[in-house]
């Protein structure tokens, strides 16, 4: 087991490291000079050099990317160009806004569409079954800044129940919240109903019936037990897009998390915290990825032995 | 299987045959927009601003007196042209990167596989944010970004559908007959992943579109006057007490396209899946 988390470990720090040659190179692309934004253009040529030299701007890419990166790996995102704050500080005065309302969503889309995945599939072809698929497929295709907009008009400016928007306490956690759980319902119904399909159709669960077991004694412990774990570990594996997904949600509610904070840097282009938070974002990513393998490994030996078998 | 009894499944299946007559009516709006639409989508006409739907204006006008039935007809253009991009760049990347990863194996697997998993764990939306600060503001650029991680879902789909096929009988006896690996792949394999990179791309299409206007809605993807329907829906913002119906039409017009996207997806899953 511990072989096969630092190898998951392994390919999350390639992937980190990459991603950050990515999007360097993109930053490279850049025509203007960031100097250009800050900076009063009045400045006689030597000033705007020296501070070009105390932003590190006038060394070749290749040496800017290795300052960065060691910079990155002691905990220093840099300084914001456009408020002088260190990024470090800007994102985790954010991150915990954002972590709150993207994890909160993806509890309550899980505590919703499982109970639903299971009974569609344990009503399998009937009415019902095929009234939750499409119902919930028909909630995928809303565009999440619309119902936000419709969500604001009927519950913050008609009905005056809900604050429109910012942070004030948990009723404003609702609005965002019914935004991001809505439509992925769907996805996660889905893949419960799937996986118990799938399970029921393995061989140990015809055993299971053969030995003469109640079918309600196969559904619970020979067909659930083995279809959740595949569920469990696609929590891990939707999370990070549901936090690049708030990026949109945020702006709508004015939510004061790194979705907020990254529209604001484009505007100014604050390269430093768009690097910052995207850096923030794909190391999200690859841990809510590497817990989501280890979980699979944990709950289902089968997986464990297949991947170490498929490495060797 | 054969093709009648394609063509036959496709008749008899209700999902396919409303999402189709949707994607029609998509398409038949955007090439006929400049016939349908009763005002250019950029003609403004301040005296009539915030005129609610109605027999004047079907669809009610926007802030610069702008008549937002036209202006959503002539949208359908973009939304179908950001399909339109996100189709070709992914089955051109996924595919061909599936096919090679699949039919050849070995090192070259080992490092396109990798590449796909790199891309795949690349968050998507930020990408596109990188990407328009440091270019500026662009719909297109939304859209390749969108695209460039969209892909790796198709090319593990190729990928292991390949490495099913690559020996199959079939394939064995055009090797015999010393065919070369390039003609194998293009007439072999090709046509046979065909069908699930259809069906995958088309389920795919509406999350792009839907994702690609959001940017627009951010002011990051198409700028104004562009009748693209996240940027109305953004325009409206600032009226949504005032004059609701600026927001309200995009959505419903965005939900439509993306329902007929699905509806021909999941169909068409139905149809090829020869267990039904």
């Amino acid at each position: 087991m511990l072989n096969y988390v630092l190898k998951r470990l392994a390919v999350g720090v390639l992937v980190i490291i990459s991603a950050s040659i990515v999007l360097f190179s993109i930053m490279q692309l850049m025509p203007g000079d960031p100097i250009r934004m800050v900076a009063d253009p009045r400045l006689p040529p030597h000033r705007i050099e020296e501070l070009k030299r105390a932003w590190g701007l006038d060394k070749p890419a290749y040496v800017q990317y290795l300052y960065w990166m060691k910079n990155l790996l002691r905990g220093d995102m840099g300084t914001s160009i456009a408020t002088g704050q260190p990024v470090g500080y800007l994102i985790a005065s954010r991150l915990p806004y954002t972590l709150l309302l993207a994890g909160t969503a993806m509890v309550v889309r899980y505590l919703i569409g499982v109970p639903l995945g299971l009974i569609a599939a344990l009503r399998q072809g009937t009415k019902l079954d095929r009234l939750l698929v499409m119902a919930t497929t028909m909630l995928m295709m809303i565009p999440g800044y619309w119902f936000a907009i419709l969500l604001m008009m009927v519950f913050a400016i008609k009905l005056r129940w809900l604050p429109i928007s910012g942070f004030q306490g948990p009723a404003s956690l609702v609005l965002p919240l019914m935004t991001m759980v809505l439509p992925g319902i769907g996805g996660t119904l889905r893949v419960t109903r799937s996986e118990v399909l799938d399970t029921a159709r393995e061989p140990f669960v015809l055993t299971a019936h053969a030995k003469g077991l109640s079918a309600r004694a196969v559904q619970v412990y020979h067909i659930l037990r083995n279809a959740l774990i595949p569920v469990t570990v696609s929590f891990f594996l939707n999370l990070p897009w549901l936090i690049s997904g708030s990026v949109i949600i945020e702006n709508v509610f004015a939510w004061p998390g790194m979705g907020r904070l990254v529209w604001g840097a484009i505007q100014s282009q604050d390269l430093p915290v768009v690097q910052g938070v995207f850096v923030m974002i794909t190391a999200l990513t690859v841990v809510c990825n590497i817990v989501g393998d280890i979980v699979a490994g944990l709950l289902d030996p089968r997986i464990r032995v297949e991947i170490e078998e498929a490495r060797e | 299987m054969s093709r009648k009894r394609t063509y036959l499944k496709a008749a008899k299946n209700g999902m396919f045959i409303t999402g189709t007559v949707l994607f029609l009516t998509v398409l038949l709006v955007a090439v006929f927009a400049d016939r349908i639409a009763p005002h250019k989508y950029d003609e403004m006409n301040i005296e009539k601003a915030f005129i609610p739907p109605g027999r004047a204006y079907l669809f009610g006008t926007d802030e610069f007196g702008r008549c937002l039935f036209s202006r959503i007809i002539y949208g359908s253009r973009i939304a179908l042209k950001i399909g339109l991009m996100v189709v070709a760049i992914q089955i051109s990347v996924g595919v061909s990167v599936g096919l090679l990863a699949g039919y050849f194996g070995g090192k070259l697997d080992m490092i396109l596989s990798f590449i796909t998993d790199l891309t795949w764990a690349m968050p998507p939306v930020v990408l596109s944010l990188a990407i328009v600060t440091v270019l500026g503001p662009s719909l297109e650029r939304v859209v390749v970004s969108t695209a460039l991680v969209s892909w790796p879902g198709c090319a593990r789909m190729v990928r292991s559908k390949t490495q099913s096929i690559k020996n199959m009988p079939f394939v064995e006896a055009a090797r015999a007959l010393g065919e070369s690996d390039l003609s194998i792949i293009v007439r072999y394999i090709l046509p046979n992943t065909l069908g699930i990179v259809i069906v995958l791309t088309t389920l795919q299409l509406p999350g792009a579109i839907l994702s690609t206007t959001g940017l627009s809605f951010l002011g990051l993807g198409s700028q104004p006057p562009s009748p693209d329907w996240g940027l109305i829906l953004s325009e409206g913002v600032n009226y949504v007490s005032k004059a609701p119906w600026i927001s309200i039409f995009p959505g419903l017009a965005l939900i439509y396209t993306a329902v007929g996207f699905n509806l021909m997806g999941e169909g068409l899953r139905d149809i090829l899946d020869p267990r039904t």
